[in-house]
């Protein structure tokens, strides 16, 4: 790299104290505990000692260790939709490429043993493409991702109501598919808060140790200023929405391998709750900002929830209610744009 | 110096500024011809009548997105604002004529009151619409299950018939409900003060401030009408199916769907540009391109990728023109 | 007004201004970019407020919270960026703030008299009012911003180079709408940069340096060059480094352009860029001078032309491309805030991004470097900061400039593009940012910059190129180069003033 040792030291300007003292002690602190983090995981004990009131067996690791498992599913596509969230978009293609991975893979399983070997990697590998799919429209064609997602979610279903008849699916799922879902090891953790963990270890470390992850936030950030400094925004705006659509189909071979097969609309009740585990976690829905762990959190939190409502048998209308206050209120405190004078 | 040598030079630019909805109107007109003549029963009364009736269900709630993607915002509770309306009215609308009529209007209220909901947490709150439509949704459809944990219901027999059967000419009457809506509430919005106020908000809302425009009740008023329209849509479907029932499925399909329209009706995305009366023939062009695939006796099991790709179509050739942009800084916000 | 002042940051827009305007006059504005006549203008139309000073208007003093507000007193500017709705029709956005209205809906027969009224007002006749803005040309959209403040009513009112867009038909045209409004008993307050329209209209004039009202005169009564001089002034004795003489080499330019075309805004461009030179871009705003830097660096599409980097003909595509290691491009782009960094992410993640690709290894950032990297720049440049992990947009105007520098730095560029790099920015990180430029090309990096200021252009840079509509009209090197030369070639291309008559029919400068 051309060093440029200069000597222009000598000439500097005036500090501008004014401008320099708001990074000081309060940003300082603001970075290493991020509020709506640390509400998030607020929540969550109050959320476990309100459940501990009702039962007292709500505390104990086995349920805890079930709670888990249950968060893994939507821990797996939260990630993809938290990297799309960041890039400042949004991705609503989520329930149907979840139903693909489900319905692809177990009807792999269907194609012989080599289908069997392979039924994760092939739903899997048709999320990937859908997920391409939602790629190409926002990067080249600059359509809103909003859309783009509304389309090939609509144009994912309509494969789906093609491939399996109408019927529910029958195929099973392999054992592959079962094991990784249903099985333990290492302790006893269930193996599919492990793909949880590997998933999300390798999300943190593709947003904050990769190019990649920097151009991600930068996009969110502000996509003119990362196109003018060269950074390949199109690549990387593709990728992210690939990430997205595996993820979301590995949450649905996950989930089938769970229940033993795939089932009609099986990915539509994980749209919202992605979005609001993201969303609760502190990242911005505008993009730019957000940290795992808040995701994390933001899962977790939405996994209890459900465990709490249907522990204290609160019917099913409540909790679409108390989803949607809790967002909206969780958005009102993070999330507000600003006023025209500004 | 003659001011008004232009006057019969209006046209070219009338024409200009329905393009949108010209095109929605061909597109309609042609698609319903080939649906028409193929149909294996022909054009009598009681197929028209079916087709209105599903046509004008779609158009309405069309309609109520309309006026949301006016302001370049998105509506996606309308869809549950409907279902709502659905479960409300299969309980409230039933009775007496008065009971009937008080009903209704409450339905209507109902549907007001879930719009300006919308419409106070985007304004005030300063939310982006998607996100908040997303959770009002969720909000919605709660409330419709807390009505209806299961489908049943009913609704007043003389209000579905009128709703939902045929004038004197064999006109179906739900094609007259669709005009009333809009002579009533679309072309007074337009031409108001606040319908252009939304129509600049959409366009540019930096430039509408500058100008002057009451940004806040422009918006405010359209996610209120547009909530209040998806309740019309609502207690029209309580008329088609006589009952309620709270399907997210359902509610899902036809905020997908009210897109769609939208789009083929040649409102933009973008805001500032379109009309309802667009976005009525996209929503049945959309209906009747279902409907085209069991005429030619193809599989309806197809139809729900066939206008899924549609939709696909519809959306690309709408971001076709940003392909002509010459200075790339202007595709990146 | 008196005695106004208004500080943006570090940064003293106006210290101590005063205006006086009478009913019935014209008043001609003049000053250099950042002389502060935009600041001024925009407290008088209530879109800012002043720190000090007052405001009387009809001898009664006054505060406008809001453009409303302003407006209501009749008071009507007419900025450069327009404020129309390009959806909505002419009449619509004539309109817009006070449709007629009948039955509570708009009545849009009376709108569209009113529209025919307002339009004709303007001088702008063959304006259909039911055209869509955005199907207008630039020039035509003018016309009918003009158009909508007309419609206000306004007794006081102001352009802010409002000819700037205009052809030169419709120069005319404003002229005697101008003289007409006159006649009428209205204030106008004319911003411009072109002496012989000021000549021809204005009744008085206030010259604006550096934030201060330097001088209020009859129309006619100094010179141009006696008028340039005031707008020039001398502030501060710009410390400019000297100059090194370059030896002269065979090689290749560093940087050629041949025929160089885009649209209507750049028109057969050539130029040679040696390396260790500093070329500056000159003329009045707006003549392509941005747009020019943009097509170097691949932003602009559908360009015609041939471009040469040491000799070989490349296609640069987008900036992407334009950094890679054989071109070696880099853009200090126009707005830091928007186009330069990312705000909210921090001091070290902005200087890091363009070179990311070199500080990584298979995609994956090596941190240890990076750092090493960034402290590296931040020292060489001196940029004031806590530390590199707070965020970029809580630091100075000059110190973000610096980051966005810095920020190419790192890719250690062969060809430097800047847009205007200092405006805005305190007079220390400019003699800052000076001296690295020199530097810069003393090490054999070629240099090319467009600025607004022309003292920068006379002390910086090798050669200057006088940009016009699109096309370099002049060419200025070596001693050449005088303030004197650069604005009045940029106003009078050409040398002398033209007499007042052929001035009006020659094309709009």
């Amino acid at each position: 790299m051309g060093e440029i040792d200069s000597t222009s030291n000598r000439l500097r300007s005036q500090p501008d104290g004014a401008e320099l003292r708001a990074a000081g002690a309060f940003g300082e602190w603001r970075r290493r505990v991020d509020p709506a983090i640390a509400s998030a995981f607020g929540c969550i004990l109050v959320l476990l000692l309100l459940g501990s009131l009702y039962s007292s067996s709500f505390l104990s690791p086995e349920y805890l260790l079930q709670q888990l498992k249950v968060a893994s599913f939507l821990g797996v596509i939260a990630t993809g939709m938290m990297i799309v969230i960041l890039l400042g978009q949004i991705d609503l293609s989520v329930p149907w490429v979840v139903a693909v991975g489900g319905m692809m893979a177990t009807a792999a399983t269907g194609w012989g043993p080599v289908g069997v070997a392979l039924a994760i990697p092939v739903g899997i590998g048709c999320g990937i493409a859908l997920g391409l799919l939602n790629g190409c429209g926002v990067a080249f064609l600059r359509i809103p991702s909003m859309i783009v997602t509304l389309a090939v979610n609509a144009v994912a279903q309509g494969l789906m109501v093609v491939h399996t008849g109408g019927f529910s699916p029958q195929d099973a799922s392999s054992p592959a598919m079962r094991f990784i879902a249903t099985g333990h090891s290492l302790f006893g953790i269930p193996n599919a808060l492990l793909v949880w963990a590997v998933v999300g270890g390798a999300a943190v470390f593709l947003l904050t140790r990769t190019t990649f992850g920097r151009t991600v936030y930068a996009i969110g950030n502000r996509e003119r200023a990362a196109y003018l400094s060269g950074a390949r925004t199109r690549l990387v705006v593709m990728a992210a929405f690939a990430i997205s659509g595996g993820l979301s189909a590995l949450g649905g071979v996950l989930l089938a391998g769970y229940a033993s097969k795939a089932a009609q609309a099986m990915g539509d009740p994980y749209l919202l709750p992605a979005i609001a585990a993201v969303v609760l976690g502190g990242t911005s829905i505008l993009g730019g900002r957000g940290r795992y762990l808040g995701t994390v959190a933001g899962v977790i939190l939405i996994t209890l929830l459900q465990s709490i409502l249907s522990v204290m048998q609160i019917e099913e209308f409540g909790r679409h209610v108390i989803y949607g206050v809790a967002i909206i209120a969780m958005l009102l405190v993070y999330g507000r744009g600003r006023r025209h004078s500004d | 110096m003659n001011v008004t040598m232009n006057a019969n030079g209006d046209w070219p630019y009338r024409l200009r500024e329905h393009r949108g909805t010209l095109l929605a109107l061909l597109a309609f007109v042609v698609m319903f011809t080939i649906y028409a003549s193929n149909h294996p029963a022909g054009l009598n009364a009681n197929v028209a009548t079916t087709a209105a009736n599903k046509g004008v269900l779609l158009a309405i709630v069309a309609m109520a997105q309309t006026l949301v993607v006016l302001t370049s915002g998105i509506d996606l509770s309308v869809g549950m604002v409907m279902v709502l309306a659905n479960c409300l009215a299969s309980t409230i609308v039933v009775g007496s004529p008065l009971m009937t009529a008080l009903g209704a209007l409450g339905v209507l209220l109902v549907g007001g009151v879930c719009g300006a909901i919308n419409g106070l947490i985007v304004v005030f709150g300063r939310l982006q619409p998607i996100v908040t439509t997303i959770a009002t949704g969720a909000v919605y459809y709660g409330a419709a299950l807390a009505l209806r944990r299961v489908p049943g219901g009913d609704i007043s027999a003389p209000l579905a018939d009128a709703l939902t059967g045929q004038l004197p000419g064999g006109v179906p009457a739900s094609l007259a409900l669709l005009l009333a809506l809009v002579l009533i509430v679309w072309l007074p919005f337009r031409r108001s003060a606040i319908g252009r106020a939304a129509y600049a908000v959409g366009s540019s809302e930096v430039a509408a401030y500058m100008s002057g425009v009451p940004v806040r009740r422009a918006k405010f008023v359209a996610y209120t009408l547009s909530g209040l329209l998806a309740s019309v849509a609502g207690l029209f479907i309580t008329c088609i199916t006589y009952s309620g029932e709270a399907s997210a499925a359902n509610g899902n399909t036809y905020t997908l769907y009210s897109i769609a329209a939208v789009v083929l009706g040649g409102v933009s995305l973008f805001g500032g540009s379109g009309s309802a009366v667009g976005a009525i023939f996209g929503a049945l062009m959309f209906r009747t391109i279902g409907d085209l695939l069991f005429v030619f006796n193809l599989d309806p099991l197809w139809q729900p990728l066939f206008q899924g790709v549609v939709l696909a179509a519809a959306v690309c050739l709408g971001a076709a023109r940003l392909l002509q942009v010459r200075n790339r800084l202007d595709l990146y916000g | 007004m008196q005695g106004i002042s208004k500080r943006y940051g570090g940064v003293r827009a106006l210290q101590d201004a005063r205006l006086v305007v009478e009913a019935g006059r014209i008043h001609a504005v003049l000053g250099e970019n950042g002389a502060g006549k935009s600041t001024l203008i925009k407290i008088m139309a209530g879109v800012v407020a002043p720190d000090e000073g007052t405001m009387l208007l009809d001898g009664r003093p006054v505060a406008f919270a809001s453009p409303a507000a302003a407006n209501a007193a009749g008071i009507v500017c007419i900025f450069q960026e327009l404020s129309l709705i390009p959806d909505l029709s002419v009449a619509d956005n004539i309109a817009i703030s006070n449709p007629p209205r009948r039955f509570g809906l708009i009545d849009a027969r009376a709108q569209r008299r009113m529209a025919e009224e307002a339009l004709a007002r303007a001088g702008a006749h063959d304006i259909h009012p039911l055209a869509l803005v955005k199907d207008l040309s630039l020039s035509r959209r003018q016309m009918v911003e003009i158009a909508k403040a007309l419609g206000r009513r306004p007794r006081i009112l102001i352009l802010d180079e409002a000819t700037s867009a205009l052809t030169a038909a419709d120069v005319t045209t404003i002229y005697g709408v101008l003289r007409r409004l006159r006649a009428d008993g209205l204030a106008l307050v004319y911003i411009s940069h072109r002496m012989h329209e000021i000549a021809e209209l204005a009744d008085e004039c206030t010259v604006f340096c550096n934030g201060r009202s330097v001088a209020s005169y009859v129309a006619g009564t100094k010179t141009d060059n006696e008028v340039v001089e005031l707008m020039i002034g001398r502030e501060y004795s710009g410390v400019f480094p000297p100059r090194a003489p370059r030896a002269a080499s065979d090689a290749a330019p560093r940087l050629e352009l041949r025929h160089l075309r885009w649209t209507d805004r750049l028109n057969d461009i050539s130029l040679r860029l040696h390396a260790g030179e500093v070329v500056g871009l000159g003329g009045l705003d707006g003549q392509g001078q941005r747009e020019l830097l943009l097509a170097l660096f691949g932003v602009l599409r559908g360009t015609t032309g041939e471009v040469r980097v040491d000799g070989r003909p490349v296609v640069i595509d987008g900036p992407h491309t334009a950094k890679r290691k054989d071109i070696g491009m880099a853009l200090i782009p126009e707005d830091r805030k928007t186009e330069g960094l990312m705000l909210p992410m921090s001091v070290r993640d902005n200087l890091s991004f363009a070179a990311l690709a070199r500080l990584s290894r298979w995609g994956i950032v090596d941190a240890q470097a990076e750092h090493a990297a960034v402290q590296r720049i931040v020292k060489l440049l001196g940029v004031r900061t806590d530390g590199t992990d707070g965020a970029a947009g809580s630091l100075s105007g000059g110190n973000q400039q610096k980051l966005v520098i810095g920020k190419w730095l790192m890719m250690a560029p062969r060809i430097i593009l800047l847009n205007d790099p200092t405006r805005g920015i305190d007079v220390g990180t400019k003699q800052e940012i000076y001296a690295l430029l020199r530097e810069l090309a003393g090490e054999g990096v070629a240099i090319l910059f467009y600025s607004t200021d022309y003292d920068e252009l006379v002390g910086c840079c090798d050669r200057v190129l006088v940009m016009y509509d699109g096309a370099i009209k002049r060419e200025l090197a070596g001693a050449e180069i005088t303030e004197r030369a650069l604005v009045s070639s940029a106003l009078n291309i050409g040398g002398a003033a033209p007499p007042l008559a052929e001035a009006v029919g020659a094309p709009a400068l």
